[in-house]
């Protein structure tokens, strides 16, 4: 082989795998990514039974029910519009009423959320970036979300974790 | 006092280190040896300053001293002391300081042990060391100084976030960081060739052992980090697939691809310019790694709520080293030769694969990260890359690449012998289908991938362990001789060996926890029995206590087998009352290299309490797997040629030219 070809060889090889590698990012990008968003946009977007998306707002105070064999019920709110939630499972250290969460999962065909990931924010604001995000767009921030869990702690305090430490707690459904 | 102290020794760190990034480019200019060796002294002592600095902060984290910020808002005198002290890193202004202390580190052995190193060369690096380190001390100082003072100090702190009150905080980010930052000198290194205009295999036996030192920690960084998530987040995974994963999974694939082109530049002197490149894209993911942890930029599961202004800074020093370094490779890098010519089939082809492999799987990995930070800036569209996303992109590309692994090392330089190498590897396939068959017909009825895996990671082992016995002749020359040969071997062929089978036995415990890993999930009672994977797990009771910093709710369980009573495994729920937090302290009962793992949720109003036990099989192989890479590792960094260094360089220069 002279040197051409073999740089061609080696080209060739390179483009035929990045071009493997792009049909799979785009089929993978088509199937698995999963949309946020907050009981106001779920209300108006009227999204299907058995839409996979992720569900952001406030655990309602005093909506949350526990029943037999760790099922519980509870609603998330995001000041404008409530969506009933059914888990079962074990929730997160951090879950409490008040508190900003995410959960992933689907509508059934009653409108309940049924999901099977609830996930919680591990810092001391206990305040999602999609849910602060998603409540200050709508007007309903109050900063006193974040002053709830402590009196000392500040809602602008900086960060306390460090990589790979402060993760949310996630709860995996059985 | 010990405040200001720092803070001053930082100030000074800062200008030392704007003396040593311009005053040895000048001095290689003017090609005067004098200013070229101020890089030196002026390197010891900016690591001399950066360590005064890191030790005040440690002395006012350990003396509990409430009047400075950083020490209030993250610890607490009650703290035991091992947390006081690990608690300097485990906030933004300290961690950021551990960032530019390990890189002063880095810049300061480059000047101690590189007495080999020409001159300019030698000037060089130092002052692009000297570069980065004054942007991040800059950084420090006007964005998060971690010496600020309160007017009015407060009587106690309000404590470090519980989940990082473990031992794990000690050793994760200190050797991810040694990771990150070690790359830096590979980085240096391929900026000072690009300036020069001149690069050869001397070069890369130089810079070598430095990205494998870097390599190393970078692995056991990742592994511990891993372990630690599947300890202490109480629900048993070890990999998220989480943004802050993969910025610290971005720079190891490409750190990986740069050990191994390296090794095609140093033995042939050939793939020069992809070289740098890669060196330039190790170290600039590691700048995207930090800026996409330090900014709070991304939709994170790992909290991180910093105001915008440190992210801008980030974001700049990003933009001005990334496109910086790369706007010279663009302009310098034709001006570096190619040598060597190489056949398609043979042990460069086949690190090229490797290299074009690691690093798709690289760019597979940045754009799912960055994919929905993009989407969200264009279209407001908030989404999720999950988990799915990565399994299906990253696995199909690491397959193919683990197929290639064990043939690497069986083809020649310059021209390989394919029907040969498969040959050699007969064994190793063969004992690979042999695997397949057995675990087909143990698991009927399972997922027919997981067989097929485990196969192929036996393949990889076993592909390792071939060529071992290739090489020592072992089972065709008497054992004499094959002790002979084994103390023979350069110590790198050890170290690939290890490295490989370790790539293996990890993937053997990623899919044995993932296919087969079995869980029980339930409100248990006192004297309730759970049984899982033939284990009987009897809860006998709960039990209140009280800790330095916290109450603790200790759940206590006799596990037995067949009837056979084996252990106590004690998991706890601790209550931070400063942070109004709770913790899950999971407990783990471990046979051989499989594990009991239970974690407790809340307790019910009659006394019961919610259980969660899951039993991994062969999950340690998932970490065992990493530490034997970087055994292997440190097998090829003990290696006598790299150990001794490079030779001085051909007088001939290999017909390259200065760029002057």
């Amino acid at each position: 082989m002279t040197r051409k070809q073999r740089k061609l060889t080696i080209i060739g090889g390179a483009l035929a795998v990045l071009a493997v590698a792009l049909g799979l990012v785009l089929n993978a990008l088509r199937d698995s990514i999963v949309f946020f968003s907050t009981p106001t946009m779920v209300a108006e977007k009227h999204v299907a039974p058995g839409t996979r998306f992720r569900l952001g707002g406030l655990v309602e105070p005093g909506s949350l029910v526990r029943g037999d064999n760790l099922a519980v019920k509870f609603e998330v709110a995001d000041g404008a519009a409530k969506l009933p939630v059914a888990f079962k499972g074990i929730l997160p250290d951090l879950f409490r009423e008040g508190q900003g969460i995410v959960a992933e999962g689907a509508l059934d065909t009653s409108g309940v959320f049924r999901a099977d990931t609830v996930l919680a924010k591990h810092d001391e604001t206990y305040m999602p970036k999609d849910v602060a995000d998603a409540l200050k767009k709508q007007g309903h921030w109050k900063d006193d979300y974040g002053a709830r869990p402590g009196a000392n702690a500040k809602p602008s305090a900086g960060a306390t974790a460090t990589q790979g430490a402060a993760r949310l707690v996630q709860g995996v459904s059985q | 006092m010990i405040a200001e102290s720092g803070h001053y020794a930082l100030v000074l760190a800062l200008a030392l280190a704007l003396i040593q990034s311009t005053v040895p480019v000048l001095g290689a200019r003017l090609r005067d040896p004098a200013l070229m060796g101020v890089a030196r002294s002026s390197a010891i002592g900016q690591l001399l300053f950066a360590a005064t600095a890191f030790a005040a902060l440690v002395t006012l984290h350990v003396t509990s001293d409430f009047s400075v910020v950083n020490v209030f808002e993250n610890s607490h005198s009650l703290k035991p002391m091992i947390y006081k002290i690990t608690g300097v890193w485990g906030n933004h202004e300290g961690s950021m300081l551990l960032w530019v202390s390990i890189l002063a580190l880095f810049g300061g052995l480059v000047a101690i042990f590189g007495n080999n190193l020409p001159l300019s060369l030698r000037a060089h690096v130092l002052a692009v060391q000297a570069w980065i380190a004054s942007a991040f001390y800059l950084f420090i100082l006007m964005t998060s100084n971690p010496f600020l003072r309160i007017a009015n100090p407060p009587i106690e702190g309000r404590d470090l976030n519980p989940i990082l009150q473990d031992i794990g905080l000690a050793v994760h980010p200190p050797m991810l960081y040694l990771g990150y930052v070690g790359f830096s000198i590979s980085f240096s290194f391929a900026i000072a060739a690009l300036l020069e205009g001149r690069i050869d295999a001397a070069w890369a036996r130089w810079v070598r052992p430095w990205t494998l030192v870097a390599w190393i920690f970078l692995t056991l960084g990742i592994a511990m980090g891993s372990y630690w998530a599947y300890y202490e987040l109480g629900w048993g995974g070890w990999w998220f697939w989480d943004p802050v994963e993969n910025a610290s999974l971005m720079p190891w694939l490409a750190g990986t691809a740069l050990l191994h082109s390296a090794l095609v530049m140093e033995k042939r002197n050939a793939l020069k310019v992809w070289t740098i490149l890669l060196s330039i894209m190790t170290f600039s993911l590691s700048l995207l790694g930090t800026f996409l942890v330090r900014s709070g930029v991304l939709t994170s599961v790992h909290a991180f709520a910093s105001d915008p202004t440190r992210g801008v800074f980030i974001l700049l020093i990003l933009c001005l080293f990334i496109g910086g370094s790369l706007t010279l490779f663009a302009a310098r890098a034709s001006t570096l030769k190619q040598g060597g010519l190489f056949a398609p089939i043979s042990r460069e082809g086949a690190l090229v694969l490797n290299n074009l492999f690691l690093t798709t799987a690289c760019a597979t990995v940045l754009i799912g990260t960055l994919y929905p930070l993009a989407l969200e800036v264009v279209t407001g569209a908030k989404i999720s890359v999950g988990a799915p996303f990565f399994n299906l992109t990253f696995g199909p590309l690491f397959f193919p690449l683990l197929v290639a692994v064990p043939f690497g090392p069986m083809l020649a330089w310059k021209r390989g012998d394919l029907l040969g190498a498969a040959q050699r590897l007969l064994a190793a396939g063969v004992v690979a289908l042999f695997v397949i068959a057995v675990v087909w017909a143990w698991t009927r009825g399972g997922s027919a991938l997981a067989p097929l895996a485990i196969g192929l990671a036996v393949f990889v082992v076993g592909g390792a362990v071939s060529d071992l016995i290739e090489r020592t002749g072992l089972f065709r020359v008497p054992l004499v001789t094959v002790m002979r040969r084994s103390r023979g071997l350069p110590r790198s062929v050890w170290g690939t060996a290890f490295a490989h089978a370790g790539l293996g036995v990890a993937l053997i415990g990623i899919v044995c926890e993932t296919t087969w890993n079995s869980e029980y999930i339930a409100t248990m009672r006192p004297d309730d029995v759970a049984k899982l994977a033939g284990y009987e797990l009897k809860l006998d009771g709960l039990s209140q206590r009280q800790g330095p910093n916290f109450r603790e709710m200790t759940a206590s369980f006799t596990v037995s087998l067949d009837g056979e009573r084996l252990a106590v495994m004690t998991p706890s729920k601790r209550n931070f009352t400063t942070r109004a937090m709770s913790t899950t302290e999971a407990a783990l009962l471990t046979r051989g290299v499989s594990q009991l793992y239970i974690s407790l949720g809340d307790t019910t109003a009659e006394g019961a309490i919610a259980v969660r036990i899951y039993h991994k099989p062969l999950v340690l192989l998932i970490w065992l797997g990493p530490v034997l890479m970087a055994f292997g590792g440190m097998m090829s960094l003990s290696d006598r040629r790299l150990r001794v260094g490079a030779p001085k360089p051909a007088k001939a220069l290999r017909g390259l030219q200065a760029a002057e």
